[in-house]
C-alpha cells in the first residue's frame, strides 16, 4: 500500500516524464497505472479463457450425447419450463446491462449510480437464482434427478437421465458461478461505498464485469441447447 | 489513463437487441424446420454472445494483444469441440481388429470332436 508511494520516486525517469503514478492503487513494477490496468486485462481474459474450456468440454459432451440419443434428448423438452428459461435469460441479460452501466459510471467517475448499479446487478442475479430454485424443486418434484429415486415416462428413461445429468451439472455449475460473481459483487459494493474507485483506477469493476458477462454468454448457450431441443408440440415420439 | 468509454446508448441498444434475439430463438422452436431448428437457435446464440463480448465486454476497444487472446481462446474452445466429433462421427468407417470370433464349423458343443 504505502510502499509503493515511497518506491514511485525510484521509477525510471523516462516514465515519470509521461505520467506521475501517484493513485493508491498504483504498483510500483507497473510503468504507470494504464500498463497496470493492461496486465489485469490480460490476466482476466486467461482466467476466462480457461472458464471457457471448462464450460465447452461440457459442452462437449453434451454435444456427443445429443447426437447419439437426439429422439430422447428431445423427448425431455416437454419436462423444461421455457416460460421460466426465457424469463430468466432476460433477467440475465438485464442484469449484464446494469453491470456494464456500473462500469460505465466508474470511467465517468459517477459515484452513487455505481452503487447503485452494482447493487442492481446483484438482485438481478438473485432472481435469476431464486427461479432457478423453483426450477430445479420442480425438477424434484417430478424425479428428473439423476439418481436412484430417478424415474421418466416413455422409451427413453435411462437416455433421458443422461440429459438430466447435463442439465443439472451444466445448469448447476453455472449457478455456482452466479453464486460467486454475487459475492464478488458485494465486494465491490462495499469497496464502491468507501469511493475506492475513480476514473483513472476502476480495474476490479471492469475484471468482475467481465466475469459477470461471462457467466451471462455461458447462459446464452445453455439456454437454447437445454430448454430449446425439439420443437413443442407434445407427444414426443417421431 | 486513458479508456475508450462508450456512450451508455449503445449498452440500452445491445440490451434492446439482445432481448429480441431471445424472442426470436423462442419463436423459431416452435416453427419445426426439421435440422434447421438446432442451426438457427446457435446461430442467433453466437450472435448474441458476440454482441456481449465486443460491446459488454468492450473487446472492440480493447488492445490487440487481448483480441488475439480472446481469438486463440475461441480457436481452442472449437478444437477440442471439432477433434472430439470427429472422433464420434468417424467410427466405423475403417474397418477396425475384430475379437476372435469362433467359426462356425468348429463347434465345440459337438460331441464328435470329442
Amino acid at each position: 500500500m504505502s510502499d509503493a508511494d515511497t518506491l514511485s520516486h525510484s521509477l525510471p525517469a523516462a516514465s515519470a516524464v509521461e505520467e506521475e503514478p501517484s493513485h493508491p492503487a498504483y504498483r510500483h513494477q507497473f510503468d504507470d497505472m494504464a500498463q497496470q490496468f493492461e496486465a489485469s486485462h490480460l490476466g482476466m481474459w486467461v482466467f476466462l479463457i480457461t472458464e471457457i474450456m471448462f464450460f465447452g468440454g461440457l459442452f462437449g459432451g453434451y454435444t456427443i450425447y445429443r447426437s447419439l440419443y437426439h429422439e430422447a434428448f428431445a423427448d425431455t423438452s416437454q419436462y423444461m419450463n421455457i416460460v421460466l428459461g426465457a424469463f430468466n435469460t432476460s433477467v440475465l441479460i438485464a442484469s449484464s446491462l446494469t453491470m456494464a452501466l456500473a462500469v460505465h459510471a466508474a470511467q465517468t467517475g459517477l459515484q452513487k449510480p455505481l452503487v447503485r448499479f452494482l447493487l442492481a446487478t446483484m438482485a438481478l442475479g438473485s432472481v435469476f437464482l431464486v427461479i432457478k430454485y423453483f426450477e430445479y424443486s420442480e425438477k424434484f418434484h417430478h424425479h428428473h434427478f439423476p439418481g436412484p429415486n430417478f424415474h421418466y415416462e416413455g422409451p427413453w428413461a435411462r437416455q433421458a437421465e443422461i440429459l438430466f445429468s447435463f442439465y443439472f451439472v451444466m445448469t448447476g455449475m453455472h449457478a455456482l458461478h452466479m453464486v460467486v460473481g454475487i459475492g464478488l459483487l458485494s465486494y465491490l459494493v462495499w469497496k464502491a461505498s468507501k469511493r475506492v474507485f475513480d476514473a483513472t483506477y476502476y480495474t476490479p469493476v471492469e475484471m468482475i464485469g467481465l466475469y459477470w458477462h461471462f457467466v451471462d454468454i455461458v447462459w446464452i448457450f445453455l439456454f437454447p441447447l437445454l430448454y430449446l431441443i425439439g420443437p413443442h408440440h407434445m407427444g414426443g415420439h417421431s | 489513463m486513458k479508456h475508450h468509454v462508450v456512450p451508455r446508448k449503445h449498452y440500452y441498444l445491445v440490451f434492446l437487441a439482445l432481448l429480441c434475439l431471445t424472442g426470436t430463438t423462442v419463436a423459431a422452436n416452435f416453427v419445426d424446420v426439421g435440422g434447421l431448428n438446432l442451426l438457427i437457435a446457435l446461430c442467433i446464440a453466437f450472435t448474441k454472445a458476440s454482441l456481449v463480448v465486443l460491446i459488454f465486454m468492450n473487446v472492440r476497444f480493447s488492445s490487440p494483444l487481448t483480441k488475439l487472446f480472446v481469438a486463440a481462446g475461441l480457436f481452442w474452445l472449437f478444437t477440442l469441440i471439432l477433434l472430439t466429433f470427429s472422433d464420434y462421427v468417424s467410427r466405423g468407417w475403417i474397418p477396425t481388429p475384430q475379437p476372435w470370433q469362433e467359426s462356425p464349423n468348429r463347434n465345440v458343443d459337438n460331441p464328435a470332436l470329442h
